[in-house]
């Protein structure tokens, strides 16, 4: 096991030949310009990458990329610096640079103490990530991908795999002397299969991952089914017609479809925008915003999770925040800073994609606590309508709650059955409103298979939703083919 | 770092060296630094500061056939050893592939080439010039209307920027970046619900931004159009597109025109070289050679010459955008189009696209539309590169017999890429270099609109 493992805390200390010493000078410099708050955040990460298209293992990259990151904040005011360069020198320099936002100059440098590791959670003690097999195990498993999913449907033209893993040592050390470290493991699969049939063409994709060793993928055969899924999704989509276009009952199905939470409501309740007023959500708690069948969680303790950590990137451990409960809005994803200015406590959604970046509050996993319908009843129950059970992107303005999100496989619902399958639907509402349309939630919750990244302002952070089968009465879909056609 | 003198050509030489001694039969190297400073202000205070310094080295190593690629910061010779050896096994152990290699030989440019990307005048801009270029813009947004109550603040922010590159051809290239953008995004509240307006101006020099007042009232313009947006029932209608918009369907139509997804059979132009694939008034260019471009440089991620070319004429699919892997496999020429992120192979992007202004003013094109949309706004990622099935959220202004009558939102705009580019009937005039794709206001033929 490697040392970084065995004691992150130590890991910069002795890496970069700092002492603590040096630490509390640096902070305690930049905390003298009568700054509120000041953090140090170090990273380390190495990265592999494996890719095969074409039944070839043809790509392979590694990554090194390390830094560290200086804050501090003064009121509502944030400055920040970093560099790559990981010296004491350096760090002052970054230290001026950001202490430079708070505006009284001069004031005397701050006496701080390092003191004890913050508690943290142990949601991922993995020794045998993708990064400790050989290489060539690796290649194995996606040439394996690439014969099943080729295997699956002489229309199947070609199959991309690829596999990527990440370790990420982190340390922030804080003004207030707390010191809080983690090692974040963190790998994906991925399969996506192009589909032809002479006429059209197609791709489906498909894949899981998480803070997970590698044997992860072969439980249950994972891996098999990442193959099969996609290939599945790409052939489905050859002999699907297009997707109406008007408001229609939607019925999505559980686990990835969670990405409507994701969108709708989720990036609306992030601190920074309810407390600049510039949310959809701004001001609502304890108004109804849902159906009272929906409760909504975000749950950054989950263990093994990709939206999962045992201390987010401003050193407070994770938690699981109550976002709507019984259609009543409850809560908001906070870091230290929102949370502050708002008189609030952090909530552990304090992320950043590295440290070139400043911490804003971010999801973890999101998702929609189950209820009592069985799927077969909620299909069942629907006329007419759309059955989405796979997406691809999704995005939301924040500001008029309006939010998009695009089906990659869905079907029609006629009857109370499933029906054929239809492609080019995207839904689009309005993320206050949209869950008052609940009618019915499924039992079935499921969380997604650890493949999501969300995006906002430039920043990439992993994440994982959730839904049970839900029904939705009411929302715009995206076809091209008007109703009645 | 100083990025003077013999310094990094050493060290790239260096570099090259090692990993030809642990085995490695071609190579190429890349070294880029960048420094940035940002400075926000939001509701007139002071909000963010940011400043920053990076340097990274890239690898790509061959073991005949078989590559890797891979990326570091650590610059300690010793390190720099040990990663360049990991590189080449890494490589060794990856799969042969027929295509794979360097360029071709007698692809790398011959002269130098006077693209003209740095401001050497202004460099960095320093926190207090930085802020005020922001306050000034955010004023502007602010006092341009009484429903202007909120904001997400506004930002200016420089860079400056250097890439060496080094192959095991012989290649040595360099060059130099400055860039500059002020960006606001104030917010419209009619009492009954908020909208964004968002605008931006950058560039490579400063003195050729916009003035940070016409930035901040055309962004709170923006916010204004869009309050008291109404839903409009599902319809088919043309539908005009505002450069921002437009340009996006410019990138999509570059993202299928690129190697890596015609090989993967992952685009709709697949085998579609030469024939129409747009309305016959689309020109489209990508231009990595115009001077002081956004998206300018001197040799592409492999070192290949750039040049000027037509993606489209007069409607007709005229070249792909290809890198040299993605050409060997099309059997075709590289078009100099290879983008190199540092740890990875190399992928294809345009570097400066832009859709040849046309003779319609804006206006002449809205007064063209007896009924039908203005999108001004796009969101989402409906969009499926194999068979062009093309389904945004969007939204807009509707408009009735010629003239904007009120906006709407929460439709979706539907149709295949290939019917809509077809479709174009009328380009604009208004062609502006805003970010390295340009576009001017397009009008397209007739188009889904999902609605109630």
């Amino acid at each position: 096991m490697s040392t970084e493992l065995a004691n992150a805390e130590r890991f910069f200390i002795d890496r970069f030949g700092l002492t603590e010493r040096s630490l509390e000078l640096v902070i305690g410099n930049a905390l003298g310009r009568r700054a509120d708050y000041c953090d140090l955040y170090f990273e380390y990460q190495s990265a592999e990458s494996l890719g095969l298209e074409e039944s070839i293992v043809n790509q392979t990259s590694k990554s090194v990329s390390q830094g560290v990151g200086v804050r501090v904040c003064a009121e509502d005011r944030t400055g920040y610096a970093y560099s790559d360069e990981v010296t004491f020198d350096r760090m002052r320099l970054a230290a001026e640079a950001a202490s430079a936002i708070a505006e009284e100059h001069g004031g005397q440098p701050l006496a701080v103490r390092v003191g004890e590791p913050v508690r943290r959670h142990e949601l991922y003690r993995v020794e045998h990530t993708p990064l400790e097999v050989p290489v060539e195990e690796r290649a194995r498993l996606l040439g394996d991908i690439d014969r099943v999913a080729r295997g699956f449907d002489p229309r199947v033209r070609n199959v991309l795999a690829s596999l990527s893993a990440s370790r990420k040592t982190v340390m922030v050390v804080n003004g207030e002397g707390q010191v809080a470290a983690d090692v974040q493991p963190l790998c994906r699969l991925t399969v996506t299969v192009v589909a032809g049939d002479g006429k059209s063409r197609q791709v489906g994709t498909f894949g899981g991952g998480g803070r997970v060793e590698y044997e992860f993928f072969f439980k249950d055969e994972r891996w098999r089914e990442y193959a099969l899924k996609a290939a599945r999704q790409a052939v489905i989509n050859l002999d699907a017609a297009e997707a109406p276009a008007g408001e229609m009952v939607v019925v999505l199905g559980p686990g990835w479809p969670g990405i409507l939470l994701h969108e709708a409501i989720g990036h609306g309740l992030e601190g920074d925008f309810n407390r600049k007023g510039v949310s959809a959500f701004a001001g609502r708690i304890g108004e109804r915003v849902a159906s009272p069948l929906c409760t909504v969680v975000d749950d950054g303790t989950l263990p093994n999770r990709r939206g999962s950590l045992n201390v987010d990137d401003e050193g407070t451990p994770t938690s699981r925040t109550v976002l709507i409960e019984k259609g009543v809005l409850r809560g908001y994803l906070q870091d230290r800073l929102n949370a502050r200015l708002m008189k609030m406590q952090p909530t552990g959604n304090g992320r950043r994609e590295s440290f070139a970046h400043a911490p804003m509050p971010r999801m973890t996993n999101t998702f929609m606590l189950p209820g009592e319908s069985s799927p077969e009843e909620i299909i069942r129950s629907v006329k007419r309508g759309l059955y989405a059970v796979s997406f691809g992107g999704g995005q939301v303005d924040i500001t008029n709650g309006k939010f998009v999100f695009s089906a990659s496989e869905a079907y029609l619902i006629e009857d109370g059955r499933v029906g054929r399958p239809v492609k080019g639907a995207t839904l689009i509402g309005n993320g206050p409103d949209v869950l008052t349309r609940v009618s019915m939630v499924g039992n079935d919750l499921e969380l997604d298979s650890g493949i999501g990244t969300c995006g906002k302002d430039g920043q990439s952070v992993p994440v994982g939703v959730g839904l049970p089968t839900v029904r939705i009465d009411g929302i715009t879909v995206g076809g091209t083919r008007q109703a009645g056609e | 770092m100083d990025g003077t003198g013999r310094e990094k050509p050493t060290l790239l030489e260096w570099v090259l060296d090692v990993v030809k001694g642990a085995g490695a039969s071609a190579a190429e190297v890349m070294l880029a630094e960048g420094e940035a400073l940002a400075a926000g202000v939001r509701l007139g205070n002071v909000e963010k500061l940011k400043s920053s310094s990076e340097s990274r080295l890239g690898l790509r190593v061959f073991s005949g056939q078989a590559s890797a690629s891979a990326s570091t910061a650590e610059f300690g010779r010793a390190e720099l050893a040990k990663f360049a050896a990991e590189t080449v096994a890494l490589a060794k152990v990856t799969g042969a592939d027929p295509w794979s290699g360097l360029p071709e030989p007698g692809l790398h440019p011959q002269h130098p080439m006077e693209l003209d990307l740095v401001d050497r005048e202004h460099g960095l801009v320093a926190a207090e010039r930085a802020l005020e270029m922001a306050r000034r813009a955010e004023k502007a947004a602010l006092d341009a209307d009484a429903r202007i109550k909120n904001s997400e603040g506004a930002e200016f922010e420089s860079s400056r920027a250097t890439v060496w590159f080094a192959n095991s051809q012989g290649f040595f290239g360099e060059y130099s970046t400055t860039s500059y953008g002020l960006s606001v995004a104030p917010i419209a509240d009619s009492g009954e619900g908020m909208q964004q307006g968002y605008w931006y101006t950058a560039g490579r020099k400063f003195e050729k931004l916009q003035e940070p007042e016409a930035v901040g009232i055309k962004a709170a313009h923006r916010a204004l159009r869009r309050l008291g947006a109404r839903k409009i029932d599902t319809c088919r209608a043309p539908v005009v597109f505002d450069p921002e918009t437009a340009a996006s369907l410019l990138r999509t139509l570059a993202a299928a025109a690129s190697g890596p997804a015609l090989y993967k059979g992952a685009s709709y132009l697949v085998g579609r070289l030469g024939e129409q694939v747009a309305g016959p008034a689309v020109n489209v260019i990508d231009d990595p050679t115009m001077v002081s471009g956004l998206g300018s440089r001197p040799f592409d991620g492999e070192g290949v010459a750039v040049r000027r070319k037509y993606l489209v004429e007069k409607g007709k699919l005229e070249t792909y955008l290809l890198d040299s892997y993605s050409a060997r496999k099309l059997k075709l020429q590289t078009t100099g189009n290879a983008a190199r992120s540092l740890g990875s192979a190399p992928d294809v992007s345009p570097f400066n696209l832009c859709l040849e202004p046309g003779r319609y003013d804006p206006e002449q094109i809205i007064r063209s539309v007896g009924r039908g949309l203005l999108v001004t706004e796009m969101i989402g990622f409906g969009i499926n590169l194999a068979t062009g099935d093309y389904s945004r959220g969007a939204s807009g202004v509707w408009i009735e017999g010629g003239e904007l009558a009120y906006p709407v939102h929460e439709i979706t705009i539907a149709g295949n890429l290939k019917d809509m580019l077809l479709a174009i009937e009328m380009v604009g005039n208004d062609l502006e270099w805003r970010s390295s794709t340009a576009c001017p206001t397009v009008k397209i033929g007739e188009v889904t609109i999902g609605g109630n």
